[in-house]
């Protein structure tokens, strides 16, 4: 797993919608391609991705090969309460990456 | 004399010809059949995921571009027309591509918190063909949006 991104920003207004945009740093091997003697390069993907606020599951989704490589999201939350965002990204062979933004809600 | 031997000829050109074409048709059935998912494979993940319930067109919006230079990076947006509140929200996306070796694509879990249902990521797509966005409301019903895209190049094997 390589070092993962998160822009957003760093305080608002209660009630403001805010885009948060994430970004990991992994092969995403579909498990499809061949190396250069023909033999399948085994399959190593991200399978989940999801943000907590606060403790609270606000995104979740479930990546499949068909994700580029070093998978990027983009969505949305309500800023609702000063706190902490935390994300984690798991892969199919156990490596884990995670980050946390703060964000002020005045 | 010679009439003759071309009507032969003929006859033998179009028989090889046919027999050409049943060759090169069932090498193509051969090989490009297990390459990538088909349309029926979409449909059974759809019915797999979905089960029997009707997914009507319309609320969606899947903005990618019509043609992607590179299949293995793809940008795709969806985007629903709902509101995200506690009484009417976007529970899930779920985004399917017709050809890829592997129908899905991603799904992705959303809720009245998101404030918007808009989501954004990048993604490969194998060949040209459709990609399909399903969007699940909180009242339980399905909308989708699908949009035909060219690929000119794809090294991601799918």
């Amino acid at each position: 797993m390589g070092a993962a991104h998160v822009r957003m920003p760093e305080s608002a207004k209660r009630g403001d919608v805010i885009e948060i945009r994430t970004l990991v740093q992994h092969p995403m091997e579909s498990g499809f391609r061949l190396d250069n003697t023909g033999k399948l390069i085994a399959r190593h993907i991200i399978e989940s991705f999801d943000c907590t606020y606060n403790g609270r599951e606000i995104f979740r989704a479930r990546l499949h090969p068909a994700v580029s490589t070093n998978p990027f999201f983009t969505f949305y939350a309500v800023a609702s309460e000063s706190g902490e965002l935390v994300f984690t990204w798991k892969d199919d062979q156990g490596g884990v990456a995670t980050a946390t933004s703060r964000i002020e809600v005045v | 004399m010679p009439l003759r031997h071309s009507r032969i000829h003929d006859i033998h050109v179009a028989s090889r010809r046919r027999a050409l074409q049943a060759l090169a048709a069932g090498a193509c059935f051969f090989i490009a059949r297990p390459a990538t998912a088909t349309p029926d494979e979409l449909t059974a993940a759809l019915r797999e995921t979905f089960g029997e319930r009707p997914i009507t067109r319309g609320k969606v919006k899947l903005t990618m571009p019509r043609l992607a230079e590179n299949g293995s990076v793809v940008p795709v947006t969806v985007s629903v027309d709902s509101p995200m509140t506690e009484l009417q929200y976007v529970k899930s996306i779920h985004l399917f591509a017709e050809k890829n070796h592997l129908p899905r694509i991603l799904e992705a879990q959303l809720g009245p918190y998101n404030g918007k249902a808009v989501v954004s990521s990048r993604v490969r797509v194998a060949t040209s063909q459709q990609i399909t966005a399903v969007a699940v409301l909180s009242d339980d019903t399905l909308w989708s949006a699908a949009v035909d895209i060219e690929v000119v190049t794809s090294d991601c094997g799918l």
